[in-house]
């Protein structure tokens, strides 16, 4: 009976289109939301391409001499201090053990106990080779303290940050709606109990509440996607429940029972795709804050762990950087991420306009 | 109003009940063993017992619940393992400062952004309009770390107007001295929301009948924007204001960090960083018993301003 009924919408998709349809109709026709979306797309195309190792996978390697200025501003960094010389790990690993003990004024050769190992210990260091790795005098992002390229940090940065936002702002999506569809449908006891839930988690302040989380879990890329998903729900769940208590009682939820559809089947195939709208905006909203929380986590250190790179902790080497004039990895860090964010705010702000046009008299004219 | 009151205070134990699980499941379940780290790498077994005998983690879990609960009710909570501070006095020594950054942020930025969001709005539809939205915009999508790290480099080290960082004992000093910029940076990130949203608050009110009114008696855009439209649009923008309140009390996290402010943010951090979780704990459930009664303030205060809601 069910798809029966259904089959007709399916076929007649041009005669009456569906929601999305019409919403991607609109969308189309916005100049600013199709470059928004670009951005985006190209966002995670490259967050996949750093995932699966084509790009970015030797970002901690170390390439170039400290702090290379980026090529398209050599003159930038002072010449001279942006090559120490004990930077280079083999001039430090080469120097003999020896030599360094005959430099000193009293000789303690008497004293000391690992003295008679000193020859053995330079000729099994010798039989070692250190290759003397080429290393770049400028990138076309420059470097970082330790050599590394800027621009690979960036990209790496990127897949961990976008990632991070897009998971947890699934996961908080997930378990808004869901909760919100079953509060707000069944209403009663249920309700009562998922609202008391959402005063629960609102009445701690947002950053105290993922504060605490983090508190007791360790820095992760799983930990934070939860410790995000986790206190970020309340807000869809709301607007979710709201819509929800509207439709539960309209027509055609009940034709629905009428034929017999269970109140699973009424929630999640009649109602949702009424209301996914709400979640849909919902959760290109939250891949904004979500990625803003990520990097301000990070940043503080209680977000990536210390081998991984996020948009944070660049931006936590920058703060010491900047002081001695080295401004390329906050810049780098600062706009990869400024572009992201603006591009999906923008896209959020299409997406809202495209699929609720009674909004779009309010927000835009 | 005093049945009001009543009600609303009642209807606040469930949830503060709730909380309390929340932080007790988070902090003594998911947390993990304190002992084992305050014994620190020695761990001698005996060392660890007695550690848990005098935390009380080797009782049962409802003696735990109960014990926490009565910290709460009595609002003595105890020790910081870390500093071995009373938690109660961190709170008592660290809420001035915080305040003394925080309050003025607050007033700044809210007269700032109702201010901007009136001239936008008076030139709604514009081509001005437009590129001040997309600017608000791209300030928006830069991380508030940025606008510290370049605002400290800039006008503190290279420009010296400010001091970089610190703080005194003096709370006029720091309200003169030490507050002004990690002000002028919290207003700085907070301008470009705050102004897209009260420009929408008083686009919507541009819409209602009485502007209408007001224009065929022939007030000029001005006038009526600050006679009729700031007025109404004004119950919003408190609302917003309000809801934001409790953020005030732990201050910017992030700002008290840069600027070595001994207020309740960086406390807040330098516990999670050393697991401290008295401090963490005490710092949550106070700020949620606060952000209820703000609330219940808040809604005192709208039936205070508007009569046509009742105290049901």
């Amino acid at each position: 009976m069910n798809r029966a009924m259904r089959a007709p919408a399916v076929h007649g998709a041009g005669l009456r289109s569906g929601l999305l349809a019409l919403a991607w109709g609109r969308l189309r026709r916005d100049r600013v939301a199709l470059v928004a979306m670009a951005i985006v797309a190209a966002y995670v195309l490259l967050m996949l391409a750093a995932w699966s190792g084509l790009v970015a996978r030797d970002w901690s390697r170390e390439v170039a001499v400290s702090y290379a200025p980026p090529s398209w501003a050599a003159g930038a960094g002072e010449p001279g201090t942006s090559t120490p010389a004990g930077a280079t790990p083999g001039a430090a690993g080469s120097g003999s053990l020896t030599g360094a003990a005959a430099g000193t004024p009293v000789d303690l050769t008497d004293i000391d106990p690992l003295a008679p190992r000193y020859a053995e210990w330079d000729r099994r260091a010798a039989e070692l080779k250190t290759t003397e790795q080429a290393r770049a005098q400028t990138l076309p992002m420059g470097a970082d303290k330790w050599g590394r390229d800027v621009l690979a940090k960036a990209i790496k940065g990127t897949e961990v940050s976008l990632f991070v936002g897009l998971s947890a702002a699934l996961l908080a999506t997930l378990i808004g709606t869901v909760l919100g569809a079953w509060a707000g449908f069944s209403g009663g006891w249920v309700d009562d109990l998922l609202e008391w839930f959402y005063s629960v988690f609102t009445a701690i302040p947002g950053i105290l509440l993922i504060l605490a989380f983090a508190a007791v879990l360790r820095p992760g890329l799983v930990n934070i996607i939860v410790i995000l998903g986790l206190t970020g729900w309340t807000g869809i769940y709301r607007l979710v429940r709201a819509e929800y208590l509207k439709h539960r009682s309209r027509d055609y939820v009940r034709a629905a029972e009428a034929i017999g559809a269970s109140p699973g089947a009424r929630m999640f195939s009649h109602i949702l795709p009424n209301v996914s709208h709400v979640s849909l905006v919902q959760l290109s909203q939250h891949v904004v804050s979500f990625i803003k929380a990520e990097v301000i986590l990070s940043f503080l250190g209680f977000g990536v762990p210390l081998d991984q790179v996020s948009w944070g902790t660049m931006l936590a080497e920058a703060q010491a950087e900047l002081v001695v004039g080295k401004w390329w990895q906050l810049l780098a860090a600062t706009v990869s991420m400024a572009v992201l964010v603006t591009a999906f705010s923008m896209l959020t702000d299409a997406l809202r306009d495209a699929l609720d046009p009674r909004l779009r008299s309010e927000t835009r004219r | 109003m005093t049945r009001f009151l009543i009600r609303r205070l009642w209807q606040m134990i469930p949830t503060l009940a709730g909380v309390m699980v929340l932080i007790f499941v988070l902090f003594n379940w998911v947390g993990g063993d304190p002992a084992e780290q305050l014994a620190g790498l020695i761990a001698d077994p005996v060392r660890v017992q007695e550690i848990r005998a005098s935390l009380g983690v080797d009782q049962p879990w409802w003696n735990q619940l109960a014990l926490f609960a009565r910290q709460v009710l009595t609002f003595d909570f105890g020790r910081s393992w870390a500093t071995n501070e009373e938690v109660r006095n961190i709170f008592l020594t660290r809420l001035g400062p915080t305040l003394t950054v925080m309050l003025p942020v607050l007033v700044l930025e809210t007269v700032l952004g109702v201010l901007l969001a009136l001239a936008v709005a008076r030139v709604r539809g514009t081509l001005t309009d437009r590129h001040i939205m997309i600017l608000c915009t791209v300030a928006m999508s830069v991380s508030f770390l940025v606008y510290i790290i370049v605002f400290q480099y800039l006008f503190g080290f290279q420009l010296g107007w400010f001091p970089v960082q610190g703080w005194s004992d003096d709370p006029l000093k720091n309200l003169l001295v030490y507050a002004p910029l990690p002000v002028l940076c919290a207003v700085a990130v907070s301008l470009a929301p705050q102004i897209r949203l009260y420009r929408s608050f008083c686009l919507e009110e541009l819409e209602q009948d009485y502007v209408r009114t007001a224009r065929a008696k022939g007030l000029s855009e001005t006038a009526i924007l600050l006679r009729h439209v700031l007025r109404n649009a004004l119950i919003p923008i408190l609302t917003h204001v309000a809801t934001n309140l409790p953020g005030v009390f732990v201050g910017s996290f992030l700002l008290e960090k840069f600027f070595s402010i001994p207020g309740l943010g960086r406390e807040v951090i330098t516990a999670v960083e050393r697991s401290d979780f008295p401090v963490i704990k005490a710092v949550a459930v106070s700020l949620a018993v606060l952000t209820m009664l703000i609330n219940l303030l808040v809604d005192v205060l709208y039936r205070a301003a508007d009569p046509r809601l009742s105290y049901k």
